[in-house]
């Protein structure tokens, strides 16, 4: 525990100096995805890992708060600082809402009620044309800005968007470590038991969710405040699949193991590029052997890796 | 303490629990036996607000709590332990303990993110009491194995100290000494004296007769769930009845 905040501010600073390394280019706008996709991915894993709810509709929550913002800033004309947390606001009371009847449900049926509630959502992006603009998407979607600063590029979005998801890290690391992380753990483990030792289960899964749902919509907000344009495609069921990927290949649990998996399934898809057609036969073979070897995701397995291959050094070393 | 009043249960067309009554003491040790299949647990489970009842009424000090959930009941002083240890296998021993004493604080999810002061004194003297407990419950060697991996009888032990940091007023054990080997159980009785001595009631569900005969004040024996006979070790022993049930004559 108290190794907590070194760990953090190496991070921190590894984030900072990340961009000297790349020098600009197109490889800063993955990046700035990497840091939305993180937030999203730690997000997903305080309801998942933490408090071991199941939602396949995630993709649904970052869109509502990517076309919020959009709409009050680009329609209504708001500014985006005071659109971001109106829509963060909006997506919480929703979530709230929903929760109380949908997290009587466990395991699949929770898998399956959440699913559709992704897939409405973004139905309703499609649909409503009038307020979305449907298929074809929002633009006009203006950048953030502070005072002269306006966030237009790459470098300036990787350094706006990495402030926020730093924070959210930071946030969810000190949860984890809290009475209110020990609780979602324990009902994690056994509700029953941590009912019995006065721990409001039912309220406690509604807070996360919607804490969750919240931190989503922050992360979509951003999007598209960055990306200035958004549509319905981005926040449809696949994506919803590939978070839950990114959180239990990084590692459930994990804040860090979030941000591994969130990195490398951004990151892959970009590297395999060379691979042409080949690309996609890659990545799902390199997923399945990643969750075949590394049960316990990136975070626990890379370091086991790293042991065993010492291990096998010495071994030869005394042969 | 606790009055139990015309409990009845049925599951679908069985009629698990039927009229069961009786009233137990402030500071006793209370065991409820009974053959297999008597309603026991099923008992236990309404009593702590884990099932529902058809019928009937549970008091505790004058206040009704029937149909109250666990959560509830925690705070009111009720905690319980189950048959088969339901521990937070992933979490270290401590860290079991510690959610016990998740009634004891108050830091939301916002003073926890945000590391407030207040928080962190908090989560300190949270910590303290709960090794208090462990040293209570004599385990505090394991304080950082993760409690999936302790043996039975430790397990056994670590929920009994994680009750205890609920600092209840009554606590119901389910079955504390299956599978625990007969040193283990003569520590187990020692550790229900201790429990008692410090002024809390225990009510136990237990088929080691001589642990049973040995530590409690009282027995209610539920046969067919229904109460077959309640009094002192020595009435029950020489009850006619209950020898019936559990050795089938009649």
């Amino acid at each position: 525990m108290k190794r907590e905040p070194f760990k953090f501010l190496l991070f921190a600073v590894l984030v900072l100096v990340a961009p000297l390394a790349f020098k600009g280019g197109y490889l800063m706008n993955v990046l700035v995805f990497v840091g939305i996709n993180t937030m999203l991915a730690v997000a997903l894993n305080l309801l998942l890992g933490y408090a071991g709810q199941i939602s396949l509709g995630h993709a649904g929550f970052f869109g509502m708060g990517a076309y919020l913002s959009g709409i009050l800033t680009a329609t209504c004309g708001w500014n985006p600082w005071l659109a971001m947390p109106l829509a963060a606001l909006a997506v919480g009371i929703l979530a709230t809402l929903i929760a109380f009847p949908i997290l009587k449900l466990k395991g699949h049926y929770l898998a399956m009620a959440t699913l559709g509630l992704g897939i409405i959502i973004y139905i309703v992006f499609n649909e409503t044309v009038d307020l979305t603009g449907g298929p074809s998407g929002l633009s006009g979607i203006p950048n953030l800005a502070v005072g002269s600063l306006v966030f237009d590029s790459d470098i300036k979005n990787y350094y706006l968007v990495w402030t926020f998801t730093l924070a959210v890290m930071l946030f969810s690391v000190n949860l984890a470590g809290s009475r209110i992380g020990r609780a979602l753990r324990a009902v994690h483990d056994s509700e029953v038991a941590a009912r019995v030792m006065g721990v409001n289960a039912r309220l406690l899964k509604v807070q996360v969710f919607a804490l969750s749902a919240v931190i989503s919509s922050l992360a979509g907000s951003l999007y598209a405040h960055t990306m200035t344009f958004v549509s319905p495609a981005s926040f449809g069921f696949n994506f919803s699949i590939e978070l839950l990927t990114m959180v239990v290949i990084g590692g459930l649990g994990s804040v860090y193991g979030s941000f591994l998996g969130a990195a490398l399934l951004t990151l892959l898809p970009e590297l395999l590029r060379g691979a042409q057609d080949y690309d996609i036969v890659i990545y799902g073979g390199l997923l399945m052997v990643m969750v075949m070897f590394m049960p316990g995701g990136l975070v626990r397995g890379i370091p086991d890796l790293f042991r065993r291959m010492a291990r096998l050094r010495e071994g030869a070393g005394n042969a | 303490m606790l009055e139990v009043s015309g409990i009845t249960r049925l599951f679908g067309g069985v009629t698990a629990l039927e009229d069961v009554s009786f009233t137990i003491g402030q500071g006793s040790i209370t065991g409820v036996i009974g053959p297999n299949g008597a309603g026991k647990t099923t008992l236990f489970n309404i009593i702590t607000g884990i099932y529902g009842r058809t019928s009937g009424r549970v008091t505790l000090e004058d206040r009704d709590i029937s149909g109250l959930p666990p959560e509830r009941l925690a705070r009111l002083g009720m905690v319980r332990t189950f048959q088969n240890i339901e521990l937070f296998g992933a979490m270290s021993v401590l860290e079991n303990v510690m959610v016990g004493l998740h009634t004891k604080g108050s830091s939301g999810f916002l003073a926890c993110s945000l590391k407030m002061p207040w928080s962190i004194a908090e989560e300190r003297r949270i910590r303290e009491t709960a090794m208090k407990w462990l040293e209570f419950t004599g385990i505090t060697e394991l304080a950082d194995d993760c409690a999936g991996n302790l043996p039975f009888g430790k397990g056994r032990l670590l929920e009994i100290a994680r009750a205890l940091a609920v600092e209840p007023r009554i606590i119901l054990m389910d079955e504390p000494a299956a599978g625990l080997n007969s040193k283990e159980t003569l520590g187990l009785a020692h550790l229900i004296g201790k429990i008692r001595g410090m002024g809390v009631t225990v009510v136990l569900v237990e088929h080691d007769m001589e642990l049973v005969m040995d530590v409690c004040d009282r027995i209610v024996v539920l046969n067919l769930g229904r109460k077959l006979a309640e009094g002192t070790p020595r009435e029950i022993q020489e009850n006619r009845e209950v020898i019936a049930a559990y050795l089938g004559e009649d």
